[in-house]
């Protein structure tokens, strides 16, 4: 049996080939992450359930009206964007039980203890000319607001940032520190001046 | 055999090519394991506001894309007062068709998930950033009418210095 050598393989044609796929890949690709204010919408409206008028208390509620020409008022006084996250941080931590400022329920919460529960809502109304920009930017400051004042109370009690505490802990202090929006239907004042 | 060559011309050794299209490999499956395909092309004008608050999401696959911004071309269908479309899939929709396609929208959506995965499908609403809000509620308003309540708002981070 005479043995003989097999001839070696041309495998430069082979990266070629690969080539070709790698700059397909790299072209139709978009690495970029889906990131951004996540929100649950109210379940549609029922029937039954149009009449009922749910009576909050004044002091429970912060009135966020953004304009058509994307200036703020909180509870009638017009604001910079800059002052919102202080203006809903105040409101939603009430630290000196202001009697203007929300109520606060002891609630026993796992993890925690009993721990004062805002009863606050923030009531945001926007206008049909209100630019998309700026409802964003209010949104964010009022999630800002809540992560804020959550970070501050994941510290007091686990010693930790909201971050990185494990999602146990994460509920506990979300339930401590509720995130609340009630989206008012919208207005139309600029309908006739905008476009 | 050496007293044959002729004044020492010596031949270059071939390279061996075979590690070569290993390491390409490498960097193709790379590739296609992280990336996604886009799949539709834009047809609106989009740029994300900035905010600083923004959460990834956790899953793609679990995400639906609502696209609204200025047409990019002038044959687009746009919603009445302004110059503003909505996208969805890979068209534009027409105003008198809006209630129906969002709703057909959402169910195909919905449809083509596990059910067990059908209530964490999220509709990312990527809207530009000078669109006003009368465009954005109509589709809000569709959307809760269609129990479609996850949502979420696209945005770029924001640096902050």
């Amino acid at each position: 049996m005479s043995k003989r050598k097999t001839p070696g393989l041309n495998t430069g044609a082979m990266s070629d080939i690969s080539f070709l796929l790698l700059t397909f890949f790299l072209l139709t690709s978009s690495i970029n992450t889906e990131q951004g204010i996540p929100r649950k919408l109210p379940p549609p409206k029922t029937e039954d359930a149009q009449d009922k008028k749910v009576d909050i208390n004044k002091r429970n509620v912060l009135n966020v009206l953004v304009n058509f020409r994307d200036e703020i008022s909180v509870n009638g006084d017009v604001i910079m964007i800059t002052d919102l996250k202080a203006k809903a941080k105040e409101f939603f931590a009430n630290p000196s039980n202001d009697p203007s400022l929300p109520e606060k329920q002891n609630k026993p919460i796992d993890g925690i203890g009993d721990f004062p529960v805002s009863k606050g809502v923030v009531s945001l109304t926007n206008d049909q000319g209100t630019s998309y920009n700026m409802y964003v930017q209010v949104q964010n400051e009022l999630q800002r607001a809540v992560n804020e004042l959550r970070d501050e109370t994941a510290l007091q009690y686990f010693g930790k940032k909201f971050s990185v505490l494990d999602s146990a802990a994460q509920r506990a202090v979300s339930t401590a520190i509720p995130m609340s929006i009630s989206e008012a239907p919208p207005i139309d004042y600029g309908s006739n001046g905008s476009n | 055999m050496s007293r044959f060559r002729k004044e020492g011309k010596k031949e270059t050794p071939e390279l061996n090519m075979g590690s070569m299209s290993d390491i390409i490999f490498m960097f193709l499956f790379f590739f296609m394991v992280i990336t996604t395909m886009r799949e539709a092309s834009l047809k609106v004008h989009f740029q994300p506001p900035q905010a600083t608050e923004i959460q990834k999401l956790e899953k793609k696959s679990l995400v639906a894309n609502i696209y609204i911004g200025a047409p990019l071309s002038k044959n687009e269908n746009t919603l009445p007062p302004g110059e503003v479309s909505v996208q969805l899939n890979d068209q534009t929709i027409k105003a008198e068709d809006l209630k129906r396609d969002v709703r057909e929208f959402i169910g195909t959506e919905k449809e083509s998930r596990d059910a067990q995965d059908r209530d964490r499908l999220t509709f990312s609403l990527k809207v530009d950033k000078d669109v006003q809000m009368r465009y954005v509620n109509t589709i809000k308003q569709e959307l809760r009418a269609n129990n479609a309540l996850k949502i979420n708002y696209a945005a770029g981070k924001k640096v902050t210095n």
